[in-house]
């Protein structure tokens, strides 16, 4: 049998952090006292019509437009029909046939659509199970209800778990950089499912897909395809066929278990909602959108490889555009230092020292300036000072800010640039070490760290590394 | 001055603005004609106490008014004559009884209805039928029976009521009295308990075609609790039209058979005639589809009534029984209970219409009729300015005549759902009495007029000419000439 290939496409629930809900006036709201935002219009009273929240399509357009999604000139409210509590009007008013944004790509990954619904409201279970079967009472929570959600749905081109969980934190990280959502997956502001399914490597078709829900963290993600696909696998080489159902996963246990099967599936018997007219977003509304959308990581990402910005350094700055910010001004500052170090130095050393000195925030609210730290990289590039007093120098600009060059003369941690002193401090650790001289003579290399060791306790670190192992060669 | 209640609403608001008429004097002979209701039209009526106090006005200058029972008014009982609304008590009122308020006008109370507007005779309503003023034996037309009824039976000087697909024009022709189903999105909905969201229109029910246009005057505009709100450009002026030529009527050659009452017809050609007599010209036009229009109706209409009413769960609000601890079981038992049969065979019809399989056949088939009876109106409109038929192809039938033939009861609607399907404006005018296939009293015969979309003034103006032209001066009981 041929290699089992998996086949992964994502259901993403973005929850838009407008002032209020998507069809009604009341404010959005987290962690309140239940059903204090509600009013006959979110609570499906007789009578009662829907607005739509002009931010909420703003937002939407945001969010077609970073994932590079065409923009449907008319598009068109649907409403979808069932029974359940946490759905007062027994339909969502979602998006059909023709939804706000159209095909995409994130990445390697292509967007089907993505689309403006209402979010349902919370329905908390009494009793042990925590789920509707087996509670004592079932109690409605209408704060929810009505927030104002984007669906986006990828086509199926994820080919790992780790593949899928890497690319929804790109998703993540591009939405929380629009600024129209909290992306909180445990709160619930992101919700992730996946559409899972295996087939022979090299197949064209798409096999029997599961869908995966109530993944609420990136790690469960990853571990829920992983459990599923391993299921499948087994499935199909011991011969048998996958069903078409909804799973739930359960990250206690890591399990998986049937929430319907494909003849439990409803009927939603969509069709156009009469309430609202085609939602035809303007020019100005369109245009303002596009003005609006930042740097986003994937092309971020893209043009920091492109200065020679290692992968994963790169990815660390993306997904933080405040220090990505403040990486570009060192850039500027230390001209002809190549971006590669100064990244480092700023993910790396300055990284460190921050939270050695437990400054809360990143580089860009420190005290330390860009001009400061391409200074300093500047200094230890032109070997005036050793790397050993740059993190010295760091650490004291991390606390009192300033120039490096007043810190390096204060503490006396300018590079010997005479040898011959140099030299007569090392021969000086040589005598005083002389087991250490015998057994590097013998071969052992590694004694030399304690001669090392010496001259850096006598210099104070001031010494270039080196050039005192360079002279511990020539003395042997 | 008069008896008070002879007065129409225009009269009476112009003598209570000069200062002729005191408000409170008249809006009380009102009430108390209103309490002596024996027509079960009214299912609710402020009396002054505490409940109602939501709803009171602040400077009474216009006429009291009856409201459907299908309009929201916050703290006051609100039916939509349905069992599974009984007790229900609003948190807010709709924007249509806001602007009744905020314009002066009291509300005199809630009227009674078919079961969420679904029916041609009242008899669907959870608390009985209405009784036609004109004869006590029959129905007073439907949905809005109640409101006919009043304003007919002069226990109310106007009401509002709700068409969908002709529930304002057909009582309000059974009544002798005149009702005009505004333009789809002149006047605002928020509020208007649903039945069909793409066809329902609120309306006024009035005694004259002026009363009318005040009252439409006082309704329409743009709402922002109505994306599909549009209101009427320039408002809406008294009508003052005496003749009318320079008119073309277009009668559909379709719509113009001889399968319908023949005093209904003899009526209807009287009328024509009484339209060339005033400078009009009567044309023939041809709408194709619309014959089409009840079997169109009785999809699309079923359809948004299936998914409108899935709100009435037991959950929230209004009646909730059995159960016993099961989520389904409550539901099933809540809706079996709370509806009765003819919104039960609607939801059946709706959700069959729009299941996955069917969409297309039926709803998507239905929504293609609807256009092409828009487009015939838009090509009859081309060549006339009006296009005129009966209201109704028949006079106020008897309690009971009707009820075990759901398909003879939707025919009542042949004349006034294609305007519905359309959107457009269309208004029923008394034109004269005719006494009933098997004797008893004579019965009003409406006269429907529709134009173009956001066509009211004209329509107004010219409803107004053919009225003083026709000089209808039926009253219930009194019989005079027509």
């Amino acid at each position: 049998m041929p290699e089992l290939e998996a086949v992964i496409g994502l259901e993403i629930h973005v929850q838009l952090a407008t002032k209020t809900k998507m069809f009604c006036g009341c404010e959005l709201s987290f962690g309140d006292e239940p059903n204090v935002h509600t009013c006959p219009v979110c609570l499906a009273h007789p009578g009662v019509l829907p607005v739509p929240n002009e931010q909420a399509i703003r937002y939407a357009l945001q969010i077609g437009l970073a994932l590079g999604c065409e923009i449907a000139p008319r598009s068109i409210f649907h409403r979808k029909n069932y029974f359940y509590p946490d759905n007062p009007k027994a339909y969502q008013i979602s998006q059909y046939d023709i939804p706000i944004c159209g095909a995409g790509r994130l990445g390697d990954v292509r967007i089907h659509r993505a689309h403006l619904e209402e979010d349902a409201a919370k329905t908390i279970h009494v009793g042990e199970s925590g789920r509707i079967h087996g509670s004592d009472a079932s109690l409605v929570d209408f704060n929810r209800g009505g927030t104002p959600l984007v669906e986006i749905v990828t086509e199926p081109d994820l080919r790992g778990a780790a593949e899928a969980a890497e690319w929804a934190r790109l998703l993540r990280e591009t939405v929380r950089q629009l600024g129209v959502s909290d992306v909180n997956m445990e709160e619930g502001s992101l919700r992730v499912d996946a559409n899972v399914s295996v087939r022979p490597a090299g197949s064209e078709e798409l096999g029997t897909k599961t869908e995966l829900k109530n993944m609420n963290s990136f790690r469960f993600l990853q571990r829920g395809v992983e459990a599923e696909l391993a299921r499948q696998r087994e499935l199909v080489e011991a011969g048998g066929t996958v069903e078409q159902e909804t799973l739930h996963f359960d990250p206690g246990s890591g399990s998986l278990t049937s929430l319907r099967s494909k003849e439990e599936a409803h009927d939603y018997r969509y069709f156009p909602e009469p309430d609202l007219v085609p939602l035809a977003p303007t020019e100005e509304m369109l245009l303002e959108a596009r003005e609006s959308l930042p740097e986003l990581p994937a092309a971020r990402i893209e043009r920091y490889e492109g200065i020679g910005v290692p992968a994963d350094v790169a990815l660390t700055l993306a997904t933080d555009p405040r220090t990505a910010g403040y990486f570009e001004n060192v850039v500027e500052a230390a001209d002809g230092i190549e971006p590669r170090v100064l990244a480092n130095w700023v993910t790396g050393e300055l990284a460190a020292a921050l939270r050695q000195a437990e400054v809360d925030g990143g580089a860009a609210d420190s005290r330390v300036s860009p001009e400061a730290l391409g200074a300093l990289v500047r200094m230890v590039q032109e070997k005036k000072i050793s790397h050993g007093s740059a993190k010295t120098v760091l650490a004291a600009l991390v606390l009192e800010g300033g120039d490096p060059g007043p810190i390096v003369e204060r503490e006396g941690l300018a590079q010997m640039s005479d040898s011959g002193e140099l030299e007569a401090i090392v021969e000086k650790a040589m005598a005083d070490n002389a087991a250490a001289v015998e057994k590097i003579r013998e071969g052992n290399n590694k004694a030399i760290g304690a001669i090392i060791g010496a001259v850096m306790r006598e210099t104070k670190g001031r010494a270039d590394g080196g050039e005192v192992n360079r002279l511990i060669q020539e003395k042997l | 001055m008069t008896n008070l209640l002879d007065l129409t609403a225009l009269e009476a608001h112009e003598a209570m603005v000069a200062g002729d008429l005191s408000a409170a004097e008249y809006t009380a002979a009102w009430r108390e004609a209103a309490a002596g209701d024996e027509l079960n039209a009214y299912l609710w009526r402020a009396d002054g106490t505490d409940e109602g106090s939501a709803i009171a006005v602040e400077r009474d200058c216009v006429a009291p008014i009856a409201v459907k029972d299908i309009f929201t008014t916050e703290g006051v009982p609100t039916t939509a004559g349905s069992r599974i609304l009984e007790g229900y008590r609003p948190p807010y009122t709709s924007t249509a009884v806001r602007k009744l308020l905020e314009a002066g006008a009291p509300i005199l109370g809630k009227t009674n209805m078919d079961e969420f507007a679904m029916g041609s005779s009242n008899e669907n309503s959870a608390y009985g039928p209405v009784l036609n003023p004109w004869d006590r034996e029959r129905v007073p037309g439907g949905s809005s029976g109640g409101s006919a009824a009043v304003v007919a039976g002069a226990l109310a000087p106007w009401a509002i009521g709700t068409d969908t697909g002709g529930s304002i024009r057909q009582p309000a022709a059974f009544c002798g009295i005149v009702g005009l189903k505004p333009t789809y999105g002149a006047i605002s909905r928020y509020g208007m308990i649903a039945f069909a969201s793409s066809l329902d229109q609120c309306g006024p029910l009035t005694r004259t075609v002026s009363d009318a246009a005040l009252l439409l005057g006082i309704l329409q505009g743009k709402d922002h609790c109505d994306s599909t709100s549009v209101g009427l450009e320039g408002g809406i002026a008294l009508p003052g039209r005496q003749d009318l030529s320079g008119l073309r009527f277009g009668v559909p050659a379709e719509l113009r058979g001889d399968d319908y009452d023949s005093g209904v017809r003899e009526v209807f050609e009287q009328t024509l005639r009484q339209i060339e007599g005033l400078g009009g010209e009567i044309a023939e036009v041809s709408l194709p589809s619309s014959e089409h229009g009840i079997s169109a109706y009785y999809v699309i209409a079923p359809a948004e009534a299936s998914s409108n009413l899935a709100r009435y769960d037991g959950v929230r609000y209004g009646m909730r029984t059995g159960g016993d601890g099961d989520l389904i079981e409550m539901y099933e038992t809540t809706r079996s209970d709370g509806f009765g049969p003819e919104v039960k065979r609607r939801i059946m019809l709706g959700t069959y219409a729009l299941s996955s399989g069917y969409y297309e056949a039926y709803y998507g088939q239905a929504q293609k009729v609807r256009t092409r009876i828009a487009e015939d109106f838009t090509g009859a409109f081309s060549t006339v300015d009006f296009v005129v038929t009966p209201t109704a192809p028949s006079v106020a039938f008897k309690l009971g005549e009707k009820t075990d033939d759901p398909l003879a009861m939707y025919l009542n609607d042949f004349f006034t759902v294609p305007m519905s399907l359309a959107g457009i404006p269309a208004i029923s005018i008394p034109a004269g009495l005719v006494e009933p296939e098997g004797g008893g009293p004579r019965l009003p015969v409406g006269f429907q007029i529709a134009g173009p979309a956001f066509s009211e003034q004209k329509l107004l103006d010219a409803a107004y000419a053919l009225e003083q032209g026709i000089g209808f001066g039926g009253r219930p009981g009194g019989d005079a000439d027509a």
